[in-house]
């Protein structure tokens, strides 16, 4: 069964005071502040793998998260440079033109299964790049560069966050931004799978005819917990743009939708925290790989093949089997 | 009796094939009746028609004098007519008291938001069904495997698992989609017992069955399909003196039909 409350308590406040306290004082006193760049993507990315973690729940494999991380830097680049919002509005407005486009998009095509959705979600990645190539509110090829910095962010006069165009330390900045929105995502995610929410999600994985035999609303579940994926897609997508100044078209590709669905599979389909772990391992294997130059991508390759076989439940599957002997 | 489920004039074609062919039948309450016929007959047809799993060409299914043929499955089922599913469909992975408490889902009164949330009303609703899944899981004699992850379950539990998912929803009738196949004597027993239990708590049962000793056994009434169309109806003694029902099981000798 699930552990206690205040093992659960513990853990959650050391993960806390690990990402909030240690990571910035370890970084600072190394010197490595690249690293900030590093783990705010580790953070950007958990957050979108999360949200095909949660389509992966209802019984469908998803591959095209990186449309919906594209259309969510486009919608706040857009809104940001055009029309003169701030950046703080265009986070949530990504995230809800994703959900609501991948409504209209999941309606017909979530009735599809097994590797047929995954097909038609892998062309979505490639249909997304060529939008953004042909639409001329994307600027074509040439994408949108110049993208300011994220303002401050004001609520009645009172500065919550400050204009990172006038931090010394923009680095750290986007860093807290980024763990703070996953440490969120989480949080939403595991409230969402540990109610009922979460078994109604595991019915529709196990068995969709009965699950609506017994009178759940499958296509209301499936295209809700589809826009909830897409949601957290797009927000990922809209501080990427954010962090990078720019977007374009290649910004996500076909490559990025695979990489997060091998982030579900690294880190355990049946684990919340599955892609966060997965992200980060993956994140920072390939970045060790790099040492090994033309070979990189075969052992890289080699490795995910030997891991989905001797761990088909991913990493934490691990920790559970020691949890069990010990 | 009042007639819970009226079946009238209901045909299914698939392309040239007419599985279904005019068929008309009703179910009094708190009747147990069976519907049998030889392989290929179109009873599982019939029964998806039933359930709503299926859109009739032409003709209509009511319950309680409302058209319910037509609409999706989860709305018949929050209708009250639920269908049990041959073999083992259950949910594998969840233990048997979640299987049987998520099929309460029709009873919940919170939003899913507010499940979410984890409102008033939800944590009374979890408290509710975690109850009644207690109770049902009792009535079938599964108490003892409520923790136990579904697929280790035996046949014969499995089976009983699938009915306790089915009265989880509160039906006004349950369709059981041959609940005796593949067990021994002494299961196919125990399962009659246990079906004639339910009607006695006031369910109405309509049946899909091969087994025919057992059906005999069980059965109020009995309609009997042949290629597509019902050539007969009756009491388990007229189906089992009726010369079309004799023809159509020739070839499978007397006892297919229990006499």
């Amino acid at each position: 069964m699930t552990p206690n409350r205040n093992t659960r308590i513990s853990a959650v406040v050391a993960f806390l005071t690990i990402v909030f306290v240690a990571v910035p004082v370890a970084i600072s006193a190394s010197g490595r502040f690249d690293l900030y760049y590093t783990l705010t993507s580790v953070a950007l990315l958990s957050i979108a793998s999360t949200g095909v973690w949660l389509t992966f729940y209802i019984g469908r494999i998803n591959i095209g998260q990186g449309a919906y991380a594209l259309m969510g830097g486009y919608v706040s680049a857009i809104l940001v440079m055009n029309h003169g919002w701030s950046f703080w509005l265009t986070l949530p407005a990504a995230g809800l033109f994703c959900a609501a486009a991948s409504v209209l998009i999941g309606l017909p095509i979530l009735r599809l299964r097994g590797v047929y959705f995954a097909m038609v979600t892998l062309v979505l990645t490639e249909v997304a790049r060529l939008l953004a190539l042909a639409l001329p509110i994307t600027n074509g090829a040439k994408g949108i560069v110049s993208i300011p910095l994220p303002g401050a962010l004001s609520v009645f006069g009172i500065t919550l966050i400050p204009d990172f165009a006038t931090l010394q330390n923009s680095r750290l900045a986007f860093y807290l931004l980024a763990v703070t929105l996953m440490v969120v995502c989480f949080a939403i995610m595991y409230r969402l799978v540990n109610s009922r929410i979460g078994k109604l999600c595991q019915s529709l994985q196990q068995n969709e005819e009965l699950a609506s035999s017994i009178g759940v609303n499958i296509a209301y579940l499936r295209v809700i917990a589809y826009a909830v994926s897409s949601f957290f897609g797009g927000v990922s997508g809209a501080i990427f743009a954010a962090i990078s100044q720019s977007i374009y078209p290649s910004s996500f590709t076909v490559t990025d939708s695979v990489n997060f669905m091998l982030n579900c599979f690294l880190g355990g389909l049946g684990y919340v925290f599955g892609p966060m772990l997965g992200t980060l391992v993956l994140y920072f294997g390939w970045d060790l790989l790099f040492q090994t130059g033309q070979f990189q991508l075969l052992i890289y390759s080699g490795l995910m093949i030997v891991l989905m076989l001797v761990l088909p439940n991913g990493l934490l599957s691990l920790a559970e089997t020691t949890r069990k002997k010990g | 009796m009042a007639e819970m489920l009226e079946v009238s004039g209901i045909t299914k074609r698939f392309g040239g094939l007419v599985a279904v062919n005019n068929v008309s039948f009703s179910v009094r309450e708190k009747e147990i009746l069976s519907v049998i016929g030889p392989n290929g007959a179109g009873k599982s047809t019939l029964f998806k028609l039933i359930s709503s799993f299926l859109r009739p060409t032409t003709g209509e299914v009511r319950l309680k004098g409302e058209r319910i043929s037509g609409l999706a499955p989860h709305i018949a089922a929050r209708r009250g007519v639920v269908r049990t599913f041959q073999e083992t469909t259950i949910f594998k992975n969840m233990s048997v008291r979640d299987n049987v408490i998520i099929a309460h889902h029709l009873r919940s009164k919170a939003s899913l938001f507010g499940f979410f949330l984890g409102t008033g009303t939800a944590k009374a609703d979890e408290a509710a069904f975690g109850q009644s899944a207690d109770e049902i899981l009792a009535l079938l004699g599964l108490s003892s495997l409520a923790h136990e992850t579904a697929r280790n379950l035996p046949h014969g539990h499995l089976r009983a698992l699938g009915i306790a998912i089915g009265l989880a929803t509160n039906p006004s009738i349950l369709l059981l989609d041959e609940p005796f196949a593949g067990m021994n004597h002494d299961e196919t027993m125990r399962m009659v017992e246990m079906v004639r239990r339910l009607r006695e708590r006031g369910l109405t049962i309509l049946l899909v069955e091969h087994d025919m000793p057992a059906v005999m056994k069980i059965s109020d009434r009995l309609v009997v399909l042949n290629f597509g169309q019902k050539i007969a109806e009756g009491t388990p003694s007229e189906i089992q003196a009726n010369e079309k029902v004799i023809e159509a099981y020739l070839g499978s000798e007397d006892e297919a039909i229990g006499l």
